[in-house]
């Protein structure tokens, strides 16, 4: 295989392998909190943000990234810390809330830190930015070619952090990258009833920084710009920002009724699913069905020994709350 | 029941409320009243908030009324800030108290000075609500309470109900005041269906207008041997093993603050000179906490004699762990307050 084939076969590996993790958080998160649905219950307690639909996000970009390149993402990491190598083992351990988790069980699901591959996560949105800005600046004054990738929402680009960040990023020329996966919705409240321009790509002009608008969920086009604005990174240009038009399939977290959709709206992005598409695609331009399946199977097969393993992981110790509040 | 032992005349209806109801019902009902009044905040609109405290109002008063805004916490904050400063009574959301960092210049330095920077020209009556609390496994950064953080700050008024019928009556007084009050609610006492709720929180509440006046504890119930100081879901756990203690024929005394700025000393003082000892139990951070400063309150008045030395429980110093194993070991709860309390009982002067 080409290394591009080897590529887009590793996106599709990549998004089957986040999809069918989501597929068994959902059961796992639903158990406990059935007939009556309490958030606190289960072997999974407190909010769940999946990230089904978005994974072409994650892909394209991660595609790119090496080891010691750095990723902040968001509440909604899932995607993104498996596309970046997390180990999934330890990440899913944590999500349980296990003593082999990432953090011994401390963080959860929106507090992911695996500095073996320079990934982490936040719950507060925008936070990630600035970290993002600055461990590209720490790359670049140690002589380091390595890059940084600060994921967010579309939501997020609201937020001071955003606008100081990337003013910033782009005084320093910072090789960093700023990708917003805009899935059109911050909760409840729709992109076009609180932003005031149609696209966030624009935003990047006040910086002097080139903005990219994806306007397809698709690896391909993502992994395209995506290829641009690291190499540009990588090669001391500065900054870019990469807006990138996704779909959340599922509810802002676990439980959400999703009162403010449109009605069918669900029904016709599920019929825009990324991830079938994507098959097609590869069949269609001569992928083997064979490869794709043996390729499915492992995703598969590696998510499935990461739920065993953390559920057979044993709880912390109570005591344990108290350790590492200071390194 | 068997059908003999019912009551032959039926008690009054009751309206019983959960927190979250009361809340909105309030807003409501002073947003009819009131014209200058505006909500705003992070789905709060349509959605009627994520704890249910603008249910309804979008549709009753519209998009003009009721603004659903972009994460912009600085922003709007501080817009409503500049609001109240032309007329208007803005009440504001921000979710959860976890997130004030992002915007705490606009609240601390800004919402909470206007008065004493203008010689108390310009005012600033604003109400900024917001959800605190955890227990659910939302970890760290969605789960902190942080009333010694707001208390402390000098400026602003700050509030929390353990019911129904005081969050309606608080939120009347906090809507009234001509200062900023923020006004938290727990999320275990919400009474959001995803979320579990303590059944004490759920009261008969009012249909009409009344205060719960700010800067005023309650008695919530009485007892001779201790006195339990609590506030939000601690209050029920205080009753709840108050009742446990009772069974031990130790009477204790259960406060609930409501008003965490200004405190209200007086009531707590009286109590601790009548029973002698003093458990305060917060869910905040311990040091430099609610407790902290009950327990200073009274040492420094002398009240007492006190019988033992004063007590207090609450979230240790380390962020809140996410693992249901970790979160449950540290969180304050009745049997940790009913441990305490026989320790206190033993440890006699
Ligand atoms: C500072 C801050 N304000 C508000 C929130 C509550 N909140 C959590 S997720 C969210 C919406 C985020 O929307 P977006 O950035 O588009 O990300 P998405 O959830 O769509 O992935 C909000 C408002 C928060 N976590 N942090
Ligand atoms: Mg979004």
């Amino acid at each position: 295989m080409s290394s591009n084939e080897n590529k887009r076969l590793w996106m599709y590996a990549n998004m089957v392998k986040s999809r069918h993790f989501e597929d068994l958080i959902k059961p796992a998160y639903f158990e406990g909190k059935s007939p009556v649905f309490n958030m606190a219950k289960g072997p999974i307690p407190g909010e769940m943000h999946l990230s089904d639909g978005q994974e072409p996000c994650a892909v394209g970009i991660c595609a790119h990234l090496r080891e010691d390149d750095v990723v902040t993402a968001t509440h909604r990491p899932h995607h993104i810390a498996i596309a970046k190598g997390v180990d999934i083992n330890a990440m899913t351990a944590e999500i349980f809330g296990k003593k082999g988790g990432l953090a011994g069980g401390r963080g959860g699901h929106m507090h992911l830190f695996d500095p073996a591959v320079n990934f982490s996560c936040s719950g507060i949105i925008a936070q990630g930015l600035g970290p993002a800005v600055g461990a590209a600046m720490a790359a670049k004054l140690s002589g380091s070619d390595a890059v940084a990738v600060a994921f967010l929402g579309e939501g997020a680009a609201n937020q001071g952090a955003f606008h100081e960040a990337l003013n910033l990023a782009s005084v320093w020329k910072a090789p960093v990258v700023f990708v917003i996966e805009d899935n059109s919705y911050g909760i409840s409240v729709s992109k076009s009833d609180c932003t005031a321009v149609e696209r966030n790509a624009v935003r990047a002009i006040s910086y002097d920084m080139p903005g990219h608008h994806v306007a397809k969920n698709d690896p391909d086009a993502i992994s395209e710009i995506a290829g641009e604005a690291i190499r540009y990174a990588r090669n001391g240009q500065g900054p870019s920002l990469i807006e990138i038009e996704t779909s959340r399939l599922e509810g802002h977290f676990m439980g959400d009724p999703e009162g403010y959709r449109p009605d069918g709206e669900v029904d016709r992005l599920r019929e825009l699913d990324p991830i079938p598409k994507y098959r097609a695609r590869l069949l269609a331009d001569g992928f083997e069905e064979a490869d794709l399946e043996s390729a499915e199977q492992d995703a598969r097969n590696i998510v499935e020994r990461a739920f065993s393993f953390a559920r057979e992981n044993q709880y912390p110790e109570p005591e344990e709350a108290y350790d590492h509040v200071f390194v | 029941m068997s059908s003999s032992d019912k009551p032959i005349s039926a008690p009054p209806a009751e309206r019983r409320l959960t927190i979250a109801k009361a809340m909105s019902e309030a807003i409501g009902q002073e947003m009819e009243r009131d014209s200058s009044i505006i909500l705003l905040g992070e789905d709060i609109g349509r959605m009627g908030g994520v704890f249910g405290t603008t249910t309804g109002l979008f549709d009753q008063f519209g998009k003009d009324r009721v603004k659903d805004t972009p994460i912009s916490e600085t922003a709007f904050i501080g817009a409503a800030v500049g609001m109240a400063a032309g007329g208007m009574r803005p009440i504001v959301e921000l979710m959860f108290v976890d997130f004030f960092g992002v915007c705490m210049d606009a609240i601390y330095n800004l919402a909470a000075k206007q008065s004493y920077f203008s010689g108390g020209k310009v005012s600033c009556p604003m109400v900024l609500m917001t959800s605190v609390g955890g227990g659910y496994g939302d970890a760290g950064q969605h789960s902190q309470c942080l009333y010694a953080t707001f208390g402390h700050l000098p400026g602003m008024k700050v509030v929390m109900p353990s019911n129904a019928h005081d969050a309606k009556g608080l939120m009347l007084s906090a809507i009234r005041d001509d200062n900023p009050v923020i006004f938290m609610f727990h999320k275990a006492l919400q009474g959001m269906g995803w979320l579990g709720t303590i059944a004490g929180s759920i009261t008969d509440t009012p249909d009409d207008d009344y205060v719960v006046p700010i800067g005023k504890a309650n008695i919530v119930r009485e007892g001779r041997d201790v006195t339990l100081v609590g506030l939000g879901a601690t209050v029920h756990h205080g009753l709840e093993a108050a009742t446990r203690l009772a069974d031990a024929s130790i009477e204790a005394e259960v406060i609930d603050l409501r008003t965490i700025a200004p405190l209200d000393r007086q009531t707590i003082i009286q109590s601790v000179s009548k029973t002698g000892r003093l458990l305060v139990v917060d869910d905040d951070y311990l040091s430099f906490g609610v407790g902290a400063e009950v327990i200073a309150s009274v040492c420094e008045t002398g009240a007492g004699p006190l019988k033992c030395p004063p007590q207090r429980i609450a979230h240790p110093d380390i962020p809140i762990p996410f693992s249901p194993v970790l979160e449950h070991f540290v969180l304050p709860d009745a049997k940790k307050i009913e441990q305490a309390v026989l320790s206190m009982m033993k440890d006699e002067k």
